[in-house]
C-alpha cells in the first residue's frame, strides 16, 4: 500500500511535469501545442544521439536539446501557426500533423538508410544510480529527482510569471488577449515566447523522465494524452487545478493498477476525463469558462 | 399597458472577478410596457440583458418570467418561453441569406407547438416577416447574403429574429446605435408599431432622444446600481441622473 | 506603353441568372454546364471499376472506406463546426459491431452492415456526447483519443477476441459487388448530404457553426442538433466499417488504427473543406498513394501529414474549391 502512496505521488508530479508546458502555451496563445508529446520524445532521442553517436558530455547534450527544442518550438509557431492564427479548425489540424510528422517520422524505417528509432536500446543513463528506501518502498534516485525538479520547476514558472516582465506579459495575455493588446503586449512574440519555453519545458521533463525507462516513439501519444487529460481535468486558466489534476489521475491511475492491474491504467483515464466533463466541464478548478461552450 | 407583471426581477447582482457589474437590481416589467435602461457606459446595461435571457448565469438574484424563475436556464429554453433579444454586436447567420437565418427561430419548439406544424413552406413565412420589417423596398434584399447586408438593414434582421419567434417581451440591446439618421427615422415607425401592437419592450439605448418617444418607463443604471426609475421626464430632471452623464457619454 | 497591351481578361462563363443554390436555366447549353461535372464525377466513378486489374480494384474498394470517412469528417467540421479528430472510432465500431452480428449471431452481410451501422452510431453518439461540451479544441483532441482508448478497453477487458481479434467473417460474394456496393455507398451519402445541407436542419446546423448564441437566442437547443450531427457523421462512418470488416473477412484491433482519422482528413483539406466533393476526390487519390507506400511503413502517414500541412499553409481553399472557381470563371491574357 505504501507503494501505491509513494509512486502515486512520483506519478503524479511526472504528470505536472508534462502538463505544464502544454498548459502555459494553451493559456497564452490559445493554441494548443499537438507538437508537446512530439518535442518530449523528439528531445529523449537527440539527447541520446548526443550522447552515444557524438560522444558529448550528457549534461552538455542535455543542454543542447533543449535549445534544439526552444527553436524547433519556435521555428512551429513561427512557420506553421502564426499563418492559421484566427481559423481554429484549420490551427488544431495544422499542429496535429506537425506532431505526427515528427513521431512517426521518429519511426521511420529503412527509407534511405534512416534506420528509424525502434527498439529497446534507447535509453538515457540516470543521473544517479542507486535507490533509497523510504519508508519501506525503494526509490530510485532518478524518481526523487524528478519530484525534485517538479516542485522546482512550478516554483520557478509562479515566479517567472508574477515577477518577471515577460512572465506577467504572458499571464496578460491569458486572461484577455485584446487588452493586453491593447496595453502595448505584443501577442505575437508572447506567443512565440509561450512556445519557446513550453518546448523546453517539454524537453526538460522527457530528460528527467525518460531515463526511467527507453524512449519510444509511442510515448510522444502518451505525454501528449496525459498533458491534456490533466488539463482538461484540472481546468484551464488555473495551474493549481493543473497539478491538482496530476494528482488526482496520478493517483488515481497507481491505485487501480494496484487493484486491478495495469492494463486498466488508461480505462481510468478515460473514465475520469468523462465524468469531470459530465460534471463539471470546466474543470475542477477551472476559473475561466474555458471548456465549456461560452454560454 | 396593462398591470399583468410579466417580469419581475429580484435583486440581481453579478460580479466578474473585482468588478461588480451588477448590485442588486431589482425591477418589475408590465405587459404592454416600453422599459428604457439607460446609463453610461459600463454601468452593466448589457449584463443585465445577459442575465435575464440566460447567456450569464448571476451571483445572486432570482427573475421571475410569468411566475417562473428564469435564472439558470439556458437561452434556448428561455427564448422558448417568449422573452427574445437582439444583440449589440449583431450576429447574422453569415454565410446564409438574409431570409434563411429566420429559418432558425421558425423551426424552434416554441414555434412549433404554436403552430402546430401548420405553419406551411417556412421560406415564405420567413419572407413575409421580413417585408412587415421593412425589407419590402428591394424586392431582391431578403435573398442577399446576411453577411452582405447594411447596418440599418443589419439592425432590422436582428428583431425580425425576435419577431420570428412570437415573443411576449423583446429586450432590444442598442437597436439604434450606430445608425445614420435616415436609418433611425425608419426604425423608429418600426418600434412604435410594436408598441402598438402590444409588444412588452426593454430597450437598452443610448440615444435618449429616439428612445424617450417611445418608452414610457426609464430605469437609470450607474456602476451596476440602479440609481433612478420613472417616467422618462422625471427622471432626466433629477440631479443623480445629470451626474451620472455629465463627463461620460453624450447622446448624439 | 507595353504594359498596356495585353491584360488579363476575366470571363464568367457561369449561368446569367443565378443566386444562391438557384438557378434559372435558360436553355439546354446551361443545364448541361451544371450538369456535366456531376455526370463526369458519377458516371467517372460507376464505370471506372471497369478498367483496373485485380490488385487497383481492392484499392479502390478500400479508398472508398476512406472516401465515406473524409466526407464524415467534412460535413462534421465544416457544416457543424466539430472538428472530429476521431474516425477510427466509427470504423473500430462499425467493425466490430459487423463481425459480432455475423460471428456471434449468424446475419448476413447485408444484414449486418446496416445494423452495425446504426448499432455503431447510437455507440458513437452517446460516447461522444458527454465532449460536446468542450469547446472546439478540446473537443478535436478527445475524439482523437478515444479510438485509442477504445483499443484499450477491448484489450484491458479481454473483448471480441482482444488483440487477435476473430477471424473468419462472411466476405462479399465477388469483388464487383465489393466495389459498386461501396461506390454506390459513397454516391449515396454525398448526394444525401449535400441535400441535408440545404434542408431547414442542415441550415441550422451551419447555423450554429457560425454563431451559436445567436441560435440559441432564437430558441434552439444546440446540443440536440449537435448530437444529431454526430449521429449522421456516426452512422456513415460506422457504415464504412461494418463493410471493411466484411472486405477483410476479419476484425481486430487495427480498425482502430489512426490511419482512419489521420487520412480523411488529409483528403479532405487537399479536395477542399466544404464541398463534400473534394473530400472524395480527395481520398480517391490519396489512399491509392497509400497502397503504394505501404512497403515504407511509417512514411506514408508522414507524407499525409506533410501534404496536409502543405495545403493547409498554402492551399487552404482545397483543389475542389479551386477547380470549381476555374470552371466558373477563368482569366485569359489577350491583346488590348
Amino acid at each position: 500500500m505504501e507503494s501505491v502512496i509513494v509512486y502515486g505521488a512520483i506519478n503524479s508530479i511526472t504528470f505536472a511535469l508534462t502538463a505544464i508546458g502544454f498548459s502555459l502555451v494553451y493559456g497564452v496563445s490559445r493554441v494548443p501545442n499537438f507538437a508537446h508529446g512530439a518535442i518530449y520524445v523528439l528531445v529523449g532521442f537527440i539527447t541520446w544521439s548526443l550522447v552515444n553517436d557524438l560522444n558529448l558530455n550528457y549534461g552538455l547534450s542535455i543542454i543542447i536539446s533543449l535549445a534544439i527544442a526552444s527553436l524547433i518550438g519556435l521555428g512551429i509557431y513561427q512557420f506553421v501557426l502564426i499563418r492559421l492564427r484566427g481559423m481554429p479548425t484549420s490551427e488544431i489540424i495544422a499542429s496535429f500533423a506537425v506532431s505526427l510528422i515528427i513521431l512517426e517520422g521518429l519511426r521511420l524505417q529503412g527509407v534511405g538508410g534512416f534506420k528509424g528509432f525502434i527498439g529497446p536500446n534507447y535509453v538515457l543513463k540516470p543521473f544517479f544510480d542507486g535507490k533509497i528506501e523510504i519508508s519501506g518502498v525503494f526509490v530510485d534516485y532518478q524518481r526523487l529527482i524528478v519530484v525534485g525538479a517538479g516542485v522546482a520547476l512550478a516554483a520557478i514558472l509562479w515566479l517567472f510569471t508574477h515577477y518577471t516582465k515577460m512572465g506577467l506579459s504572458l499571464r496578460a495575455i491569458a486572461q484577455d488577449e485584446q487588452a493586453a493588446l491593447m496595453l502595448g503586449i505584443n501577442s505575437d512574440r508572447a506567443g512565440m515566447t509561450a512556445m519557446a519555453i513550453g518546448s523546453a519545458l517539454a524537453g526538460l521533463a522527457a530528460v528527467i523522465i525518460l531515463p526511467l525507462g527507453n524512449i519510444t516513439a509511442e510515448a510522444g501519444y502518451h505525454v501528449l494524452i496525459y498533458a491534456l487529460a490533466v488539463c482538461i481535468i484540472g481546468g484551464l486558466g488555473s495551474w493549481a487545478g493543473t497539478i491538482l489534476a496530476s494528482f488526482l489521475v496520478g493517483f488515481a491511475m497507481k491505485f487501480s493498477t494496484f487493484m486491478f492491474g495495469a492494463v486498466w491504467e488508461s480505462v481510468v483515464l478515460i473514465g475520469t476525463i468523462i465524468l469531470v466533463l459530465l460534471i463539471r466541464p470546466s474543470g475542477l478548478l477551472g476559473k475561466q469558462k474555458e471548456l465549456e461552450e461560452r454560454v | 399597458m396593462s398591470d399583468v407583471t410579466l417580469l419581475d426581477v429580484r435583486n440581481l447582482s453579478k460580479s466578474f472577478g473585482g468588478v461588480r457589474a451588477i448590485v442588486d437590481i431589482s425591477f418589475k416589467l408590465n405587459q404592454g410596457e416600453v422599459l428604457g435602461v439607460i446609463g453610461p457606459n459600463g454601468a452593466g446595461k448589457t449584463t443585465l440583458v445577459n442575465i435575464l435571457t440566460g447567456f450569464i448565469k448571476p451571483d445572486h438574484g432570482q427573475a421571475f418570467y410569468k411566475g417562473r424563475n428564469i435564472i439558470g436556464m439556458t437561452p434556448d429554453k428561455i427564448a422558448n418561453l417568449g422573452l427574445a433579444r437582439t444583440f449589440q454586436v449583431m450576429r447574422p447567420l453569415h454565410s446564409l441569406p438574409t431570409y434563411k437565418n429566420l429559418i432558425v427561430p421558425l423551426n424552434s419548439p416554441r414555434i412549433k407547438k404554436a403552430a402546430g406544424g401548420k405553419l406551411g413552406n417556412l421560406d415564405s413565412v420567413a419572407i413575409d416577416i421580413l417585408e412587415e420589417i421593412g425589407f419590402e423596398r428591394d424586392a431582391r434584399v431578403p435573398y442577399k447574403t446576411a453577411g452582405s447586408l447594411p447596418l440599418g438593414y443589419q439592425k432590422r434582421l436582428e428583431l425580425a429574429r425576435c419577431i420570428a419567434l412570437r415573443p411576449e417581451i423583446i429586450l432590444c440591446d442598442e437597436v439604434f446605435s450606430g445608425l445614420s439618421m435616415s436609418e433611425i427615422s425608419s426604425m423608429i415607425p418600426l418600434v412604435e408599431k410594436f408598441v402598438m401592437e402590444g409588444m412588452t419592450l426593454i430597450m437598452i439605448e443610448h440615444r435618449l432622444r429616439e428612445l424617450f418617444r417611445v418608452a414610457n418607463k426609464v430605469l437609470v443604471m450607474n456602476f451596476g446600481v440602479k440609481i433612478s426609475e420613472g417616467p422618462p421626464q422625471e427622471v432626466m430632471k433629477q440631479d443623480n441622473v445629470k451626474a451620472a452623464y455629465i463627463g461620460g457619454e453624450r447622446s448624439k | 506603353m507595353a504594359a498596356q497591351d495585353v491584360r488579363k481578361k476575366r470571363l464568367d462563363r457561369s449561368i446569367n441568372v443565378r443566386s444562391t443554390g438557384l438557378y434559372a436555366l435558360n436553355s439546354y447549353r446551361e443545364m448541361a454546364y451544371l450538369l456535366a461535372p456531376r455526370l463526369l464525377l458519377i458516371v467517372g466513378l460507376l464505370a471506372l471499376p471497369l478498367f483496373l486489374d485485380h490488385y487497383w480494384q481492392r484499392v479502390f474498394c478500400t479508398a472508398g472506406v476512406f472516401a465515406i470517412l473524409a466526407l464524415s469528417f467534412d460535413f462534421l467540421a465544416e457544416y457543424v463546426g466539430l472538428v472530429c479528430l476521431g474516425g477510427a472510432l466509427f470504423i473500430g465500431f462499425g467493425g466490430y459491431g459487423a463481425g459480432l452480428l455475423n460471428s456471434e449471431f449468424g446475419l448476413p452481410p447485408w444484414a449486418s452492415i446496416p445494423l452495425a451501422a446504426v448499432i455503431g452510431a447510437c455507440v458513437s453518439t452517446v460516447v461522444i456526447m458527454p465532449c460536446l461540451r468542450l469547446r472546439g479544441i478540446y473537443f478535436a483532441i478527445i475524439t482523437f483519443m478515444l479510438p485509442l482508448f477504445a483499443r484499450n478497453v477491448i484489450v484491458a477487458l479481454g473483448l471480441f477476441g482482444s488483440t487477435e481479434g476473430i477471424t473468419g467473417l462472411d466476405t462479399l460474394p465477388n469483388i464487383w459487388v465489393e466495389q459498386y456496393v461501396i461506390l454506390i455507398g459513397v454516391l449515396i451519402v454525398l448526394f444525401a448530404l449535400r441535400r441535408f445541407v440545404s434542408e431547414d436542419v442542415g441550415l441550422i446546423m451551419m447555423g450554429i457553426k457560425d454563431n451559436d448564441q445567436a441560435v440559441l437566442a432564437a430558441g434552439i437547443s444546440i446540443f440536440r442538433y449537435r448530437v444529431l450531427a454526430v449521429f449522421i457523421a456516426a452512422l456513415i462512418g460506422c457504415f464504412a466499417g461494418a463493410y471493411l470488416s466484411h472486405l477483410y473477412g476479419w476484425l481486430g484491433l487495427s480498425l482502430f488504427a489512426m490511419d482512419f482519422s489521420i487520412l480523411p482528413i488529409a483528403a479532405t483539406v487537399m479536395g477542399g473543406m466544404g464541398t463534400l466533393v473534394g473530400p472524395v476526390i480527395g481520398a480517391l487519390m490519396l489512399s491509392p498513394l497509400s497502397e503504394a507506400l505501404r512497403g515504407m511503413g511509417q512514411l506514408r502517414v508522414v507524407l499525409y501529414c506533410f501534404i496536409l500541412l502543405i495545403f493547409i499553409l498554402y492551399k487552404p481553399e482545397g483543389l475542389m474549391n479551386f477547380l470549381e472557381r476555374k470552371y466558373h470563371q477563368f482569366e485569359r491574357v489577350e491583346k488590348v
